[in-house]
């Protein structure tokens, strides 16, 4: 096939693909969480059980007004939204479904997922500074500072599967996983969910956004298509992370009838991760900002390193 | 003997789990065990809502008890009762006779747009004109079409439930007490 042609497809396939999940972890989280609380959620959008209600809102998103604060850096204000959302379907495009089922084979994923994920920060902190708002400004510095501790953990929780598979490629790390990994990569999967869930600034780590103190966070100042941009940026997030984890912990594609059904149990386990990240949102309440702090400095991050270390040893022991 | 003497002389009272890690499960529990119950949510347009008889949805006009004594329009607190009457003089019955003067409703209206469903117009009618219906379905598209005037009002009429029955054993209704006395006989002339 003509390369270029192939990117195209393959770059259209992605978007759509990418998009599509996130409505349907969207959806998901709709629901779930109604049912949770004693509600029904959404029941009318597209007739059966409200399936098409974040297509609802997509249009009611396109009707709004466009609205960017006077005092607003224009430019950077305009832009941040992007900025947010395209590093996701970046790291999207890397992670493999199956062996032979992922949009871009890079050598490096490992590496390449926490630099590309990392840029994300710079959506949040973006919208924050150009707002010219005090709510959005504090928002965005407490992201910055809750982004940038939870990521030393979750680059060590990666380390150390890394290190157990003596590979930094994604598929080598799932060809190299075996069942026993869940036993003895469990302090580094807790570790790696929770900062997870802080890098997706969701409950119980949301106080970056925390409505009842300061509105919205970064996203106060956003209307109509842009703040749909946060919103999907975040259920994208939802998205790649529980990716991550079933690739990186839950060894992707083993299952049985790997051949021929795995994608189906990488995306299988990655919904299972999804309905958990929801599921904390529901029952647990939000962390205080000193709290968020500790826990990232004075518990994950020695945790991560125990971690480490246990992979070291072990690595060294069973290669002699 | 307080709730804490009382869990501690009685050791099968567990004390309530406390610390993150329990509080932390509880939570995951307890929500679960809400979804895997079905919701309670009554699909409202769909599914009617089961409204108490004494319900305050709407105030519905008897037209033939009103007097336009105006007593609701004064003491309505947003002056929401709009009543206009005038004055008709009726020939006398009998020859000779006073003639009599009576007022007639040219309008009533209720502008539900100010009303604040307290309820005092009901209460204060001592005629029962006004009473409240559980009807609560009469939202419109412009506000001034909230303006119901007295014909509207009396279509409230049949949805009015009726009265609640009395208790046991209670005093008879006075109505019934006078309707029931014997008639007064004229007292005999005096030797």
């Amino acid at each position: 096939m003509n390369p270029a042609l192939e990117l195209a497809l393959r770059l259209v396939i992605l978007v759509v693909a990418f998009i599509v999940v996130a409505l349907v972890v969207g959806q998901t989280e709709h629901k779930v969480m109604a049912h949770m609380q004693g509600r029904l959620g959404p029941m009318y959008a597209g007739g059966f059980h409200g399936w098409a209600q974040l297509l609802a809102d997509a249009v009611k998103f396109l009707q709004k007004e466009d609205l960017t604060p006077r005092d607003a850096d224009r430019w950077v204000f305009r832009v941040a939204p992007a900025v947010a959302l395209a590093p996701y379907l970046v790291v999207c495009a890397v992670i493999p479904l199956s062996p032979t089922l992922v949009a871009a084979d890079v050598g490096a994923g490992a590496l390449f997922i926490l630099a590309a994920g990392s840029v994300g920060i710079l959506g949040v902190l973006m919208a924050g500074w150009s707002s010219a708002n005090k709510y959005s400004l504090l928002g965005g510095m407490r992201a910055a500072a809750q982004l940038l501790s939870y990521e030393l953990p979750m680059v060590l929780a990666v380390a150390s599967v890394a290190l157990a598979a003596g590979t930094v490629s994604l598929t080598g790390i799932v060809d190299a996983w075996n069942p026993l990994w869940l036993l003895w990569q469990l302090p580094g999967a807790i570790v790696f969910l929770i900062a997870a869930i802080a890098e997706l600034k969701r409950t119980p780590f949301d106080m970056p956004v925390a409505e009842p103190e300061i509105v919205m966070g970064p996203l106060t100042e956003y209307t109509g298509l842009r703040f749909a941009f946060f919103m999907l940026s975040e259920y994208a997030g939802i998205v790649v992370m529980s990716l991550l984890f079933s690739v990186l912990f839950l060894g992707g594609w083993h299952g049985p009838f790997s051949d021929a059904l795995g994608p189906v149990w990488t995306l299988l386990k990655s919904a299972f991760i999804s309905v958990v990240i929801i599921w904390l949102r529901v029952a647990w309440p939000r962390l205080r900002e000193d709290q968020l702090q500790r826990l990232a400095w004075l518990v994950l991050v020695p945790l991560a390193l125990a971690q480490l270390a246990l992979t070291a040893v072990w690595v060294v022991l069973s290669s002699q | 003997m307080t709730d804490h003497q009382h869990s501690q002389g009685n050791p099968s009272v567990k004390p309530k789990s406390s610390g993150i890690i329990p509080g932390l499960v509880q939570g995951l529990i307890t929500t679960a065990k809400t979804a895997a119950r079905p919701s309670h949510t009554a699909e409202y347009p769909d599914a009617q809502p089961h409204l108490p008889p004494r319900s305050q949805g709407v105030i519905a006009l008897l037209e033939e008890n009103c007097t336009s004594c105006m007593l609701c329009s004064r003491e309505c607190p947003d002056w929401c009762i709009y009543i206009d009457s005038h004055k008709e003089t009726l020939p006398a019955t009998t020859e000779g006779g006073r003639e009599r003067q009576r007022n007639v409703l040219d309008r009533f209206a209720i502008d539900f747009s100010l009303c604040m469903y307290c309820g005092i117009c009901v209460e204060v009618c001592p005629f029962d004109a006004l009473h409240w219906s559980p009807e609560f379905e009469y939202a419109e598209l412009d506000i001034t079409d909230l303006l119901h005037e007295k014909t509207r009002l009396g279509e409230w009429m049949p949805t009015v439930p009726l009265p609640p029955a009395l208790d046991p054993r209670s005093a008879e209704p006075q109505e019934i007490t006078a309707a029931n006395k014997p008639a007064r006989t004229t007292p005999e002339a005096r030797p």
